[in-house]
Parts: C-alpha cells; structure tokens; sequence
C-alpha cells in the first residue's frame, strides 16, 4: 500500500497542529443564495441560522440578480453547459470573444483575455510576458496569487513598502540597467480596503520606463464614478498597461477572470500563459451572466452609488460608536483588534447576534494586525446595516474595546 | 578579522535591514533576530539587500549563495559577506 500509516500519520500531525495554533479554517455551509440575508449551517450539523452577511464579495448585490440568473439560464440553453476543450483548441465560442471586448471597452485597455479565474491571470501573465533579464517591483501588500505568479516567473524580483512612493522610486532607480521593468499592485488592498496612488504611480513609471499592472479584483465594477477600477477613482483611466480582475467578486461573483492591457501583452498570455493554455475555457452560462452584468454596469451607476452610500454609512457608524478602523475610503471596513483571539471570540459573538463576519490574523495579516474584516454590498439595506452596527456596539461593549486607542486594546488583550 | 570591524558591519547591515524591511516601530531586531524565517524579510526582498551587501562591500554573491537560510540574521548575513571579502 503506498499511503502507509506513516504517511497518514504525518499529515495528521501536520493538521494537529494548524489545529493547536488555532488558524484551521473550517467551511459554514449556506443553504441559500448569496446576498445580504443567508441561511446558515455551523458548526456542520447544526440547525439553520438566518444572519446577515457582512463578509462578501458581492459588492454591488448581482450574485443572485434575476436579471443575471436568466442570462445565464439563456446561455446555458444556446450554447450549452460546457465546452469540454481549452481555449485554443475548440474552447472559444462567439460569447467569449464579446466578453473580451465588453471588457476591454469597460476598462479603457487595448484587448482582454479571459482566464478561469483572476487567479489563474496572476499566475500566468509574469511568465509570458518577462524573462530572467527582466524585474518585476511589487507592493509589499499584493494579494497571494500575484506572489505566486512571481514565484513561477524567471524575472528578478523586489518589493517597495506598501503604498510608498518614495521607496517605489529608490526601487526603479536600484533596478534602472533591466531589460524590463513591471511594477506590481493591488488597485485596493483586500485586507485593508486602503487604495493604491495610481496617479502618483503611473508618473513613476513614466519616469522610469516601467510598466504597471494593476489587480483590480477588488474594485472593477464599483471603484471610480462610474465603477471602471482605481484608474478610474485616481483619474489615469486608459493609462495602465496591464490589468487583472476577477468575475467572482463585484461582477455576478461566479468565477472567471481576465487579463486586460496593451494588445501585444495581451497577444503574449495568449501564446504563452500557461493557465490559458492548459486550462479549460469559461463556461458559457458564466460568460452570458457576466455579458449581462456588463449590461447592467453600463446602463446605470444605481448600484455602485448605493454601496458608496452604504459603506459610508457603515464606516461613519463604526468610527462614531468607538472603533478603530482601517482608513479608507473603499467597501471593505476593516475593524481593528489586534488580537488574534479577541478577532475570534468576537466574530463567534457576532455570529450569534446573526452576524456573519470573519476575524482574520496572523499569517493573514501582520502579526499584532487581527481584525474583523466586513465588506459591505449594494445589497445591504439600512436594516441591515443598522442591525449590524447594533450587534457590533453590544459586542465592543461585552469586550470593552469601544473608545479605546491601539496601545489600551493591546494591553487589555495583547498582541 | 578584529571584533570591531565585525560590530560595524553587523550594525551597517542591521541599520540596513531595519531602515528597509522593518514597517512597525513597535519591532526592535537584534544580531540573531530570525528575519525571513520569522517573516520580517519576505524572501521576495532579499535582492535589494544582496545589492546592497554587494556594492557596499564590494563583492559578489553568486545567487546560488543568496539562499534564504544565509539571510535569515544579521549575524548570518555577515558570516556570508566575510567569505567573499576574505576571497
């Protein structure tokens, strides 16, 4: 038998000890679709619970949109359930081409090519488009999967303290003899909801002769007056050469992501990007319930105008009942505790006030750094929101945490 | 060489490394402080600080050398600066 005991053993102990140091992650099953209200299953076994969700991604409330649901049954009918081939090869139906135009037209790029997820986008576009005599200069804050797609990419790397100019530049002056330069960012920082200085980054690169690539997962849709991204809300729309997004968040939140940028680049990932290639094509009724979210972007800005009022409201009632928050000015609200355990006992409070709310803490965020992350929605009404803030106001006040400044939290709790 | 010189160079790279890696005020490293290991130093940064060593002390670390474990102290980082000055 080649799984041996040893070998089930290790893993075990392995596991034992995710378990002891307290960061298992365990999935709450839903039995319902995603919005604002959902049903909930945890620990497994339990009964039903209906709580708000303050913890999606599903920024401007199309996951579950009717409109959305019956583009995708249409497309499910006209052009069926699967493709059952990579792009190249026989993947590419007429709707994925106007997906990537509808894309590239709503982002203000040269073309788009649509990968299986923005993950898969990370993962691919530093290999095809940069060699071992080439530098890629990212944020110290990007998200996993960019750090996973410079891992798989021969270029050197470095990275510049998050959000600092000054050492972005000391970064492109150090590295100025490289063939190619790629400075690296998130549009906003998922964890801290704060928003990359585009302008102020876009000069640099023009400076310096680098490209910039931009992860706007976490604001294509929404960030910006008429939600285009960060380039849009930092006023360099059309002035970034490569950006990756995501279809699983803000854009009906199933999965697919994109590549969308200047024609060559784009041109390369399709030549060589390895998730591209090796992976199979977007089912259709995913791309013909996007197609329809890029109908509904385009016709109003309804949606994302209510979630800058919602997530307003929401910061502006945190901040005034006593907590300490992230700055920011984006949906995602991070509420700071800074102890891991604390970040855990009070998101299990919350759950039980029908609040569903994630702590997050180290290896996730710094160490000292644990916090609530909510993430507020167009889907959010004020009674949600209001029942919300009354549960975390009761919930500060169990831990006596409302008021108090970073240092009298850490000494009540720790780091 | 003599224990002066071997201070200096580890408070030139400790300096180095705090000014460019160390975000939080609070965090004071020492000469064993373990720095990618103990996630101060995301091994993503080391090439500024390979840079560094090199145009500071004028020498050249092949990148075979410039593995995360010769970089994880101060003290490391200097053991291995040491083998290429005395080359």
């Amino acid at each position: 038998m080649s799984y041996a005991d040893k070998t089930r053993d290790l893993y075990r102990s392995q596991l034992a000890e995710i378990h002891n140091a307290g960061i298992f992650k365990e999935e709450r099953f839903i039995h319902s679709s995603q919005s604002a209200d959902i049903e909930v299953e945890f620990p497994s076994g339990s009964d039903l619970k209906k709580v708000i969700n303050m913890c999606s991604n599903n920024y401007l409330g199309l996951s579950s949109h009717p409109e959305v649901i019956k583009a995708a049954h249409e497309g499910l009918e006209k052009r069926g359930y699967g493709m059952s081939s990579v792009r190249f090869i026989c993947g590419t139906q007429d709707i994925h081409r106007e997906l990537e135009n509808r894309v590239t037209e709503f982002l203000g790029t040269e073309d788009t090519i649509l990968f299986p997820s923005c993950m898969d986008a990370n993962a691919g576009v530093f290999e095809a488009v940069l060699t071992s005599e080439d530098i890629m200069i990212s944020d110290r804050l990007v998200h996993a999967s960019i750090i996973d797609g410079m891992r798989l990419c021969s270029a050197q790397h470095d990275t510049f303290k998050h959000s600092s100019m000054e050492h972005l530049e000391e970064k492109l002056q150090l590295h100025a003899d490289k063939r190619l330069k790629l400075v690296i960012t998130d549009g906003v920082f998922s964890m801290d909801g704060d928003t990359a200085k585009l302008d102020e980054m876009v000069k640099l690169c023009e400076k310096y002769e680098a490209m910039l690539l931009v992860d706007d997962s976490h604001a294509t849709g929404f960030i910006g007056k008429t939600g285009r991204g960060t380039h849009e809300y930092c006023n360099v729309f059309g002035k970034i050469d490569i950006i990756t997004t995501t279809f699983g968040k803000a854009l009906g939140g199933a999965s697919g992501g994109c590549v969308s940028g200047r024609k060559e680049i784009v041109d390369m990932c399709r030549q060589k990007a390895r998730p591209y290639l090796f992976s199979n094509t977007i089912a259709p009724v995913i791309v013909s319930g996007v197609l329809k979210v890029f109908d509904i972007l385009s016709s109003s800005t309804e949606r994302r105008d209510k979630l800058e009022k919602n997530a307003a409201w929401w910061r502006a009632g945190l901040t005034d009942a006593g907590f300490i928050l992230k700055e920011g000015n984006t949906p995602i609200v991070p509420v700071m505790l800074f102890n891991a355990k604390l970040s855990q006992d009070f998101s299990r409070d919350l759950y039980n006030e029908g609040i569903y709310a994630i702590g997050f803490f180290f290896p996730v965020v710094p160490n000292g750094q644990a916090r609530i992350r909510t993430q507020i929605s167009a889907g959010h009404e004020l009674h949600h929101l209001e029942k919300a803030l009354d549960a975390f106001i009761k919930v500060g006040k169990k831990y006596g945490i409302l008021g108090l400044t970073r240092d009298q939290i850490v000494e009540k709790y720790g780091m | 060489m003599e224990d002066t010189n071997l201070n200096e160079m580890k408070d030139l790279v400790l300096n180095y490394v705090t000014k460019e890696y160390i975000d939080d005020d609070d965090v004071r490293i020492t000469y064993d402080t373990p720095l990618i290991s103990s996630g101060y130093v995301d091994s993503f940064s080391m090439v500024s600080l390979l840079v560094f060593l090199e145009n500071k002390f004028k020498i050249k670390i092949p990148p075979s050398k410039a593995t995360p474990e010769a970089f994880d102290s101060v003290n490391s980082i200097v053991a291995l600066v040491n083998q290429y000055l005395s080359k």
